[in-house]
């Protein structure tokens, strides 16, 4: 592998992760409507949203402090590099040595710091009341994530996303009944971090049930299109993190051009049917009360830690 | 490790994952039917035993539970909570992730437990003796903190559950007669149990078996 090609690679990666992730969005919105018998917006609606939201001026509130304006950036650029982390065309990226799985639980929680200190900046009812449940839920779902990374660093022995998903890419086929309960946990983690609907509701705006929405009612223009920019980014990671862990096949090696189209078909596949299922899993869902929200995390956590239990158990 | 061991080992960590789930459920109708899928699991697991080792009398054990512990216990069940009235019932249950966490604790302490005696056994089962002994022990974590009688009594056959799990995993199961002898203790126990809650009811006009706690009337 040649240092420029795999450098090109991770551009690419990274390229496509920003490009693509509003698509992802779009195409879980239309599957959405479809299942509730609506019809479907269109299928770049995202990027028309973004591009009405760049174009429009920016309101500010009278109160905010600089943090309230630089958020927005530090949101999308914490998401922008874990996607440039998580192995989703190609492995041994040579960018990945630069963070770990410990590591990009990490950014996750430090984009999730900054909205949360946004949310309280501006000091209305509506963004305290959004941030204090936006901790609550997260401080609950990065342990859960983090067992459910470290049955799969296990097996592997490599706290490495990308050796990780090199090794299980790479492994004759096995049955892993660590690796199927860390794949619910790590479901009911996407769901939740992903402010999806047993937890959140992402179309809601009722103050009873919202979460994510209620953070970032100050935002708008080129702002609020930035932070949904990174929602997409965001999903769009979770997405290919799970797909990585659980899913491997056919991704490329770093450098290797030849296998890139087969990297990027089969990708496309794992992507919609996953944008599909998550539809389909929103639908058939009724949304949680929020003090039920402890119990459905710390059920993924239970899931996660008995992974790794019967990992040490039967090994394998 | 062969698919056959591969396949056991899977069908374990679902039974355990059963166990959890029962822990933490609050419909008594729902934790029948989870009970019911428990049997499917255990019964799966001794067929692919049955079927890798070549010890049929473990085909006989594995159609047993079937038929006991899918069909007929869960049926009789089904049809005591409709009598009782109790069908729709909702059990308050206090603080279900700290019993999830008590019973991961049970979980770790049962595999540290059962690794150095599954070192003893040679059958191709005997990792999971851990998840077995687990299970029993999360059967009874739920019949301690269930105040109802059903899900206690579903505790109990629950517990029983595992310990069949554990016998099989860690010695291919135990003699048919043994095996004949248990299924019946365990249904003639449900029966028995079944006119026990009618009593306890008419007694108590309750289902809740703190009311037994007081014994004299005062």
């Amino acid at each position: 592998m040649t240092s420029t090609s795999g450098i090109a690679f991770q551009l690419l990666q990274s390229l496509f992760v920003v490009l693509v992730a509003p698509l992802l969005m779009g195409w879980v919105n239309q599957c959405r409507a479809w299942l509730q018998n609506r019809i479907a917006p269109p299928l770049l609606l995202p990027y028309y949203t973004l591009a009405k939201l760049f174009h429009k001026d920016a309101v500010i509130a009278r109160d905010a402090s600089p943090l309230f304006r630089l958020t927005p950036y530090i949101l999308f650029g914490c998401m922008w590099l874990a996607a440039g982390i998580v192995p989703v065309l190609a492995t041994a990226l040579p960018f990945a040595p630069a963070a770990d799985i410990i590591a990009l639980v990490g950014v996750f929680a430090l984009a999730r710091v900054f909205s949360a200190l946004a949310a309280m900046d501006i000091g209305t009812s509506f963004g305290g009341l959004g941030a204090r449940r936006e901790m609550l839920i997260g401080f609950l779902a990065e342990p859960a994530m983090l067992m459910t990374m470290f049955t799969a660093a296990f097996i592997s022995g490599s706290t490495q996303l990308t050796t990780i998903v090199h090794t299980l890419a790479h492994r004759d086929f096995a049955v892993h009944p660590s690796l199927a309960f860390a794949a619910v946990a790590f479901l009911m983690v996407l769901l939740a971090e992903n402010a999806r609907i047993p937890i959140d509701n992402p179309t809601t705006h009722l103050e009873l049930t919202m979460v994510h929405e209620a953070m970032i009612l100050e935002y708008s223009a080129r702002h609020l299109a930035l932070i949904e920019w990174a929602v997409a980014i965001k999903l769009f990671a979770y997405m290919t993190i799970g797909i990585a862990l659980f899913l491997p096949w056919g991704i490329a090696d770093a450098g290797d051009w030849a296998a890139l189209p087969l990297a990027f078909a089969a990708l496309g596949v794992k992507l919609v049917l996953a944008g599909a299922g998550l539809a389909l899993l929103e639908t058939l869902l009724a949304k949680l009360r929020l003090f039920l929200a402890p119990e459905f995390l710390s059920s993924a956590f239970l899931l996660a830690v008995l992974g790794m239990l019967i990992h040490f158990l039967v090994r394998g | 490790m062969s698919l056959a061991g591969q396949i056991v080992n899977l069908l374990a960590a679902l039974l355990l994952l059963i166990s959890f789930a029962m822990l933490s459920q609050r419909r008594i109708l729902t934790l029948i039917h989870l009970f019911a899928w428990q049997g499917v699991a255990l019964a799966a697991s001794t067929l692919i035993v049955a079927y890798s080792t070549g010890q049929t009398h473990l085909y006989f054990s594995a159609a047993l539970t079937v038929a006991l512990k899918v069909v007929l216990i869960p049926w009789v069940l089904h049809r005591l909570i409709d009598r009782l009235n109790v069908r729709w019932d909702v059990e308050t249950l206090i603080n279900i992730p700290t019993t999830m966490l008590i019973g991961i604790a049970l979980a770790i302490f049962a595999f540290a437990l059962a690794t150095p005696i599954s070192q003893l056994a040679n059958t191709i089962t005997r990792s999971t003796l851990g998840i077995a002994l687990a299970s029993v022990l999360l059967a009874f974590l739920m019949m301690i903190v269930r105040r109802k009688a059903v899900p206690q009594v579903i505790g109990f056959l629950a517990m029983e559950n595992g310990l069949f799990f554990a016998a099989t995993s860690a010695t291919y199961g135990m003699p048919l007669v043994v095996e004949l002898g248990v299924a019946l203790d365990v249904l003639v126990g449900t029966f028995i149990f079944g006119i026990f809650f009618f009593h306890i009811r008419e007694q108590f006009d309750s289902l809740d078996i703190r009311h037994m706690e007081t014994l004299k009337e005062d």
